[in-house]
């Protein structure tokens, strides 16, 4: 299976585990990702703020060079502000001839076109959807007696009903049971990390914050599939009360190449901003190559 | 900072208005967009209020208010409007009317967005470490930047941001429209 790779700005910086990570388990999963030459930048939830075209052809800029140099191979992305603005154009040239000749002409004087003949797809989509299967079969060190978060943020939830349920997402859980953890059930993993209101109103996007993480002490590992979701959490974790050490903050193929054996350095767990030593440990657990079973700590699992 | 003038929409503010009276003309004032949206403890005008305001073309009213840029755009109210309308659309559409017809302080309120679309022309992909400083500089508030320090000496030791890269990602030519009088850069 192969896919034109999209990583998008964060992944070149803040996000690099993120980026990393993701490759080393779709190598693992024999995945193929070719990154689109040249891309740009797909606008975030910034661009709309100012300029509505722009919005539109900045994404699909990228879809169009995916297009010119892979054709109709599907475009995967990490990043879920990225994914919804490249989805969001192509559901509106989708639906809407006169849209789709705005942002043609608008890519113009670039020489590309934007057919929309290349299906966008969130890498939370591909592990839960095609890679499911695969991803149970090469688990050799089963996440056994982990209570993972699944943090699904918003935006590949919102507003397109695409792949999960918005109200009830439930995809992430399937793909972090697959590798042998232990899903913490709560019900904050759709709401809103307060995204980029942690630079304009940070008092706002601090208090958004707290309410997730208040429901997320007691698991050991919250999972994110989203750069923002991942900074912000990380970024307004609660101080250390009474010595109890809430939970990392992983990105989703972090936890999978750990559980699909792949050495810590690999999926960079010290890029994280902070890491615990429950998550550190996984990868020194005795492998197995059978399903999940035994748990080497001795922890009782529910 | 790139001499870039950020694209007009077509600056004819009772268009501009009348297409966000539009996009919510069937509001029907339920008040799911309020109940669902997570920040609305931190605004001064629930979002229900907001789209009867726009409807009532309460613009004077509306740009004393900061409502609209507390949205984080995580499109619940989208997502759950009975009506179906597109009420994040339309929030997005009001920050871009408020940053072209309101005071200093709507202004202020969308820099950072406009700081974004600059470094974008600028450098074709953003990098998260000079996006940030040139909004500081911009917004010209060393106090705000202040708040940042420990998050920015923690994102440095974790090598998590880069050293600046002069290095134009991609060609956006023809995207951007070059500031009056200045020649676009290359």
């Amino acid at each position: 299976m192969n896919y034109a790779y999209y990583p998008g700005c964060s992944l070149q910086e803040s996000a690099a585990e993120y980026d990393i990570s993701t490759r080393a388990v779709l190598e693992g999963l024999g995945v193929g990702v070719r990154e689109i030459p040249d891309w740009t930048c797909c606008g975030a939830s910034a661009v709309e703020a100012v300029d509505r075209e722009l919005s539109l052809a900045l994404p699909a800029r990228n879809l169009a060079l995916s297009e010119k140099h892979y054709g109709d191979t599907p475009v995967l992305v990490p990043c879920s502000a990225c994914y919804l603005n490249l989805l969001k154009v192509q559901e509106k040239v989708g639906e809407s001839r006169q849209t789709a000749e705005e942002v043609n002409t608008l890519l113009d004087p670039q020489g590309l076109i934007y057919s929309g003949r290349n299906r966008v797809v969130h890498l939370l989509e591909v592990f839960a959807g095609p890679m499911l299967g695969e991803i149970s079969a090469k688990v050799v060190n089963p996440l056994t007696g982990l209570k993972v978060a699944p943090y699904y943020g918003c935006q590949i939830l919102r507003p397109y009903h695409t792949f999960d349920d918005p109200e009830r997402p439930s995809t992430m859980a399937a793909v972090l049971e697959a590798a042998g953890a232990e899903v913490w059930d709560w019900d904050m993993g759709n709401k809103c990390c307060g995204a980029s209101l942690i630079m304009t109103h940070k008092k706002a996007a601090e208090q958004a914050v707290a309410r997730i993480w208040e429901a997320a002490m007691g698991a050991d590992v919250i999972a994110t599939v989203c750069p923002m979701c991942q900074m912000n959490l990380e970024s307004c974790r609660p101080s250390r009360k009474g010595g109890v050490e809430g939970p990392a903050v992983v990105y989703l193929p972090q936890l999978l190449g750990l559980a699909m054996g792949l050495p810590r350095e690999v999926v960079q767990l010290e890029k994280n901003m902070v890491m615990t030593d429950t998550v550190r440990m996984l990868s020194d657990r005795p492998r197995s190559h059978s399903g999940p079973k035994s748990d080497p700590d001795g922890v009782q699992t529910l | 900072m790139s001499n870039i003038t950020v694209r007009k929409q077509n600056g004819d503010f009772q268009a501009d208005l009348h297409r966000i009276q539009e996009m919510v003309s069937a509001c029907m004032q339920c008040g799911t967009c309020s109940a669902s949206c997570p920040n609305v403890a931190a605004m001064d005008i629930t979002p229900r209020k907001m789209w009867r305001m726009v409807l009532m073309g309460m613009t004077e009213e509306l740009f004393k208010s900061r409502s609209f840029w507390l949205c984080s755009a995580c499109y619940t109210c989208t997502l759950r409007c009975p009506r179906g309308l597109p009420l994040t659309e339309a929030v997005y559409a009001l920050k871009r009317l408020a940053a072209g017809n309101g005071d200093s302080t709507q202004r202020r309120h969308g820099l950072f967005y406009e700081t974004f679309v600059r470094n974008i022309a600028r450098d074709g992909r953003i990098q998260e470490g000079r996006l940030v400083a040139d909004y500081f500089l911009a917004a010209k508030n060393p106090v705000q930047a202040l708040q940042y320090a420990p998050m920015g000496m923690k994102m440095l030791g974790k090598g998590k941001l880069r050293m600046p890269s002069f290095k134009k990602n991609g060609t956006l030519d023809g995207l951007f429209v070059p500031a009056p009088g200045e020649k676009e850069e290359s």
